[in-house]
């Protein structure tokens, strides 16, 4: 198994945690990665203003691939909803190809749609499968809650982005499930943790995240887990900054699922970056009983 | 003496020029920023620096110095090719002004026994100078054969290669025509062998050089006799040898003497070493006073940058230096393009075509802004424009050769565009996600108000007192912008199942004031030829994307596409940049 690996804007400069964590679990399970230099923006932040330029942008990440002949492995939800999104127009619509097209030709490349663009989770799920990361799995956890944020530009619109069923998603809690913690059923996890409102409208992206976290506290989750950057930086940054502005908040940590599936698998906390987080989640640590553990008991 | 006034003058020009932009450096800021007094920034900029020395700071100084400075090991991490060409100037200069330049300043104290024609010197010279050509000709193909993906030449760029091309051409071709000068031989017989040129020795002295050492005299012409060459040879031996090496070891001005041996003679006849002498000094010393005023300047500013950056990690409002750093980073960059090549943002500028999307074009027009030269408003839109258009992915600042904080000069500058002009509706796009991650000291209501002022100007409440004035069809619906699917909202059948499961309109009491129109109401306008009132609603730059209203449509309805497309229909009204 080979992939090429997107980490888009967020992940180097701001969660580069997830990146290490993610690079150190699918090492252990013997996934090729491939770094592309000239990788850039997945187009998500431009189709705001102008949808063609999203696409270009969005189009040339994938061309590079083609030309290294390399599927995709993006981390980021929201460059995967971009490139997804893009991928299904530009396959849709001839003229607006053509138009990108000439755009690409500049720097010699061209999109045609040959390369298969998989999200982390996905390539753990589909293409490693549950039965083998099983095996991999060298503590578990346990008595452990675990809220697992789908995400939702990965989620929706299901019928472009194919990642899991919409209105009962699955593939994220049987992931959660494998590491022996419980990935607890609560109504808002394929909601949108309020990213792309940050900085447009706090009091709302807040008023969402704020919502989300308080139905996961109420579930009984003891750590919320996500795979993707904006909604990490949301529930570690932001809601760092919430709680020190209110002494009554209950904090809910949030770990990056690479992180969790790390631990699981025995990789060094140190190695996942789990210090990194800006949230303390030294305490999930507590809850991994290896079996030697028990048997020395 | 017209060496040392030519000398003097330079040298006082470059200084003058230098305290100058230092200066400058305390006193302005980028993009008008707000700045304390002089004194204030001059003081802590003092205060900066000493408590940087003397500190555990100095190590990395020294560290920054030997990596960055003297090896520049941020430019080999970007490409072989441009760190040979940067390495191969920057050596080679370095090399030619200390053991040609200010021979007797240095070179001379450390090897008395030095002398200009003497190997290796006499070698080294042509050596260091091929070495630079090497470079400048690397330079040339990079910046207008290669051509790497979004770099941009400017006229700075072209003019400092060509600085140094003819102060090294100059120096070759003075070699090679005091080669080929009689005068000159004539002049070195008396001075240094202590023979009169008239004598019949020099005759065959002369000889033994114009057949080995490029000399062309008018007097011994091929072919030459054996013994004379023999007797030549000897008295070259004896008389020359000591300070003269071969001139074929001076390959560079060997090859201009053989070059220009054909006219020799007559350029001998109207003095042309002097000429050439004087256009050599004259290329030195325009060259340094150029210093402060050129894209030279890097020489100063970007080791200075380097070793800041090396050991300034802090970067936020709570540097007193900061203002200053950005100056002098303005002065560091040497508008290589290395963040062009790798700006996330780079296909942006691919298909918008607006420069100022590009970091070194941002660059260059802010040290145009810092200078006196006023931003045009077209130019102010588009710096705008680039500003924004920016995923804070910091991979510029990560690659950039000279070390520059980018990151920080953008978010400066960035917010202090937003203050000034609060009303521009890029603050309504995702791109400010970094902004409202990382509000750093932004006071509350100074970071709220350009947010209000912005959805003001979009937004515009449909009197519901009057009756709506519905299009025709026709030409409301002139709406297919991009792409397709987006018309599909006349397939709505007004169940509200988009209004009911978002999650914004959730977030409000009374959402329908607070948001103008709901996603269903939007959806109803649209198919009415509304397009104007649907662009108009506070929900378009409230909707998170999250995509539960195009999920959960039963007719198929591409609500969370269609808002996409308004947005996209309302910056392409404000911000068309021509």
């Amino acid at each position: 198994m080979n992939y090429a690996l997107f980490l888009g804007c967020n992940i180097p400069a701001r969660v580069p945690q997830y990146e290490a964590a993610a690079k150190a679990v699918l090492k252990k399970l013997d996934v090729g990665l491939f770094g592309i230099d000239e990788f850039m923006c997945c187009g998500y932040p431009m189709r705001n203003i102008d949808e063609f330029v999203f696409l270009v942008s969005a189009a040339r990440n994938m061309a590079l691939c083609e030309q290294a002949k390399k599927d995709l492995l993006v981390l980021c939800k929201c460059c995967y909803g971009s490139l997804k999104m893009a991928e299904f127009h530009l396959k849709q619509n001839q003229d607006i190809l053509e138009n990108v097209n000439a755009v690409l030709a500049k720097e010699d490349l061209v999109f045609r749609g040959t390369i298969v663009i998989k999200h982390f989770l996905s390539v753990l799920h589909e293409d490693i499968g549950l039965s083998t990361l099983k095996t991999h799995v060298k503590v578990k956890f346990k008595k452990l809650k675990i809220a697992a944020s789908v995400g939702c530009h990965a989620l929706r619109p299901a019928g472009v982005t194919k990642f899991d069923i919409p209105a009962a998603p699955t593939l994220f809690d049987d992931l959660v499930n494998l590491t022996g913690a419980k990935s607890i059923d609560w109504s808002k996890k394929s909601e949108c943790c309020g990213a792309p409102l940050l900085g447009i409208n706090d009091a709302v992206s807040q008023s969402i995240m704020e919502k989300k976290l308080s139905n996961a506290k109420q579930a009984g989750a003891h750590f919320i887990t996500v795979a993707c950057p904006y909604s990490f930086l949301q529930f570690d940054t932001v809601q760092s900054r919430l709680a020190a502005e209110d002494t009554n908040w209950k904090t809910l940590g949030p770990v990056l699922y690479p992180q969790l599936l790390g631990l699981a698998m025995g990789i060094d906390s140190t190695i996942l970056g789990i210090e990194i987080n800006q949230i303390n989640i030294a305490s999930l640590e507590s809850y991994l009983s290896s079996e030697d553990d028990t048997k020395e008991k | 003496m017209i060496f040392d006034i030519l000398f003097y003058a330079s040298v006082s020009i470059c200084i003058v020029g230098t305290c100058y932009k230092v200066i400058d450096w305390t006193k302005k800021s980028v993009a008008n920023q707000p700045s304390p007094s002089f004194f204030h920034r001059f003081s802590s900029l003092i205060k900066g620096v000493a408590a940087t020395v003397f500190s555990h700071n100095i190590i990395g100084l020294f560290q920054s110095f030997f990596i960055d400075v003297l090896f520049q090991g941020r430019i080999l991490k970007t490409s072989l090719l441009r760190w040979a060409m940067h390495f191969l100037i920057f050596s080679g200069f370095m090399a030619l002004l200390f053991m040609h330049a200010l021979d007797k300043v240095f070179i001379e104290q450390i090897f008395p026994w030095y002398y200009p024609t003497v190997n290796p010197f006499f070698f080294l010279r042509n050596l260091f100078g091929f070495m630079v050509l090497a470079g400048v000709g690397i330079a040339v193909y990079r910046r207008y054969i290669q051509i790497p993906a979004r770099l941009k030449n400017a006229r700075a760029d072209f003019i400092a290669i060509l600085l140094i091309f003819f102060i090294i051409l100059s120096g070759i071709i003075l070699e090679g025509v005091k080669m080929t000068s009689v005068s000159e031989f004539s002049t070195m017989v008396e001075d240094y062998a202590g023979l009169e040129y008239e004598d019949e020795d020099t005759l065959a002295l002369e000889t033994y050089w114009v057949k080995d050492f490029a000399l062309v005299s008018a007097r011994v012409k091929p072919p030459f006799e054996q013994d004379v060459l023999d007797q030549g040879f000897q008295l070259h031996e004896t008389s020359c040898v000591d300070c003269h090496s071969p001139n074929t070891s001076a390959f560079m001005g060997y090859a201009v003497a053989k070059i220009i041996s054909p006219f020799a003679l007559f350029l001998d006849k109207f003095n042309a070493v002097t000429f050439f002498y004087y256009v050599h000094i004259l290329a030195c010393f325009t060259g340094l006073a150029l210093v402060p005023f050129s894209k030279m300047f890097h020489m100063i500013a970007t080791p200075v940058s380097l070793m800041t950056n090396a050991v300034e990690k802090k970067h936020g409002p709570k540097d007193r230096n900061l203002l200053t750093k950005q100056l002098m980073e303005l002065d560091a960059c040497t508008h290589c393009s290395t963040c062009n090549l790798n700006c996330s943002a780079g296909m942006m500028y691919e298909s918008i075509k607006n420069d100022y999307i590009l970091p070194s074009e941002k660059m260059q027009v802010l040290k145009k802004a810092v200078g006196k030269k006023q931003l045009t408003a077209k130019e102010l839109k588009a710096l705008y424009q680039g500003l924004y258009i920016c995923t804070n992915c910091d991979r510029c600042t990560v690659v950039c050769p000279s070390g520059i904080n980018l990151k920080s000069l953008w978010r400066n500058v960035r917010e202090n565009f937003i203050q000034q002009s609060p009303d521009v509706p890029f603050i309504l796009s995702t791109f400010s996600f970094v902004r409202g991650l990382n509000p750093g000291n932004i006071e509350k209501e100074v970071y709220a108000e350009p947010l209000a002022a912005a959805f003001k100007k979009t937004i515009s409440i449909p009197e519901k007192t009057k009756p709506l004035k519905i299009n025709a069809r026709a030409d409301g619906v002139n709406f297919t912008i991009d792409l397709p699917l987006v018309d599909t909202f006349s397939h709505c059948f007004g169940c509200q199942n988009c209004s009911t499961i978002c999650p914004v309109v959730a977030c409000f009491k009374t959402p329908e004031e607070e948001l103008t129109l709901l996603p269903h109401q939007i959806m109803y306008s649209l198919g009415l030829g509304l397009v104007d009132m649907a662009q108009g609603s506070a929900m378009l730059w409230n909707c998170l994307s999250c995509y539960q209203c195009q999920e959960n449509c039963p007719q198929n309805v591409t609500v969370c596409d269609i808002l996409f497309q308004l947005k996209n229909k309302t910056f392409k009204n404000l911000q068309d940049i021509d």
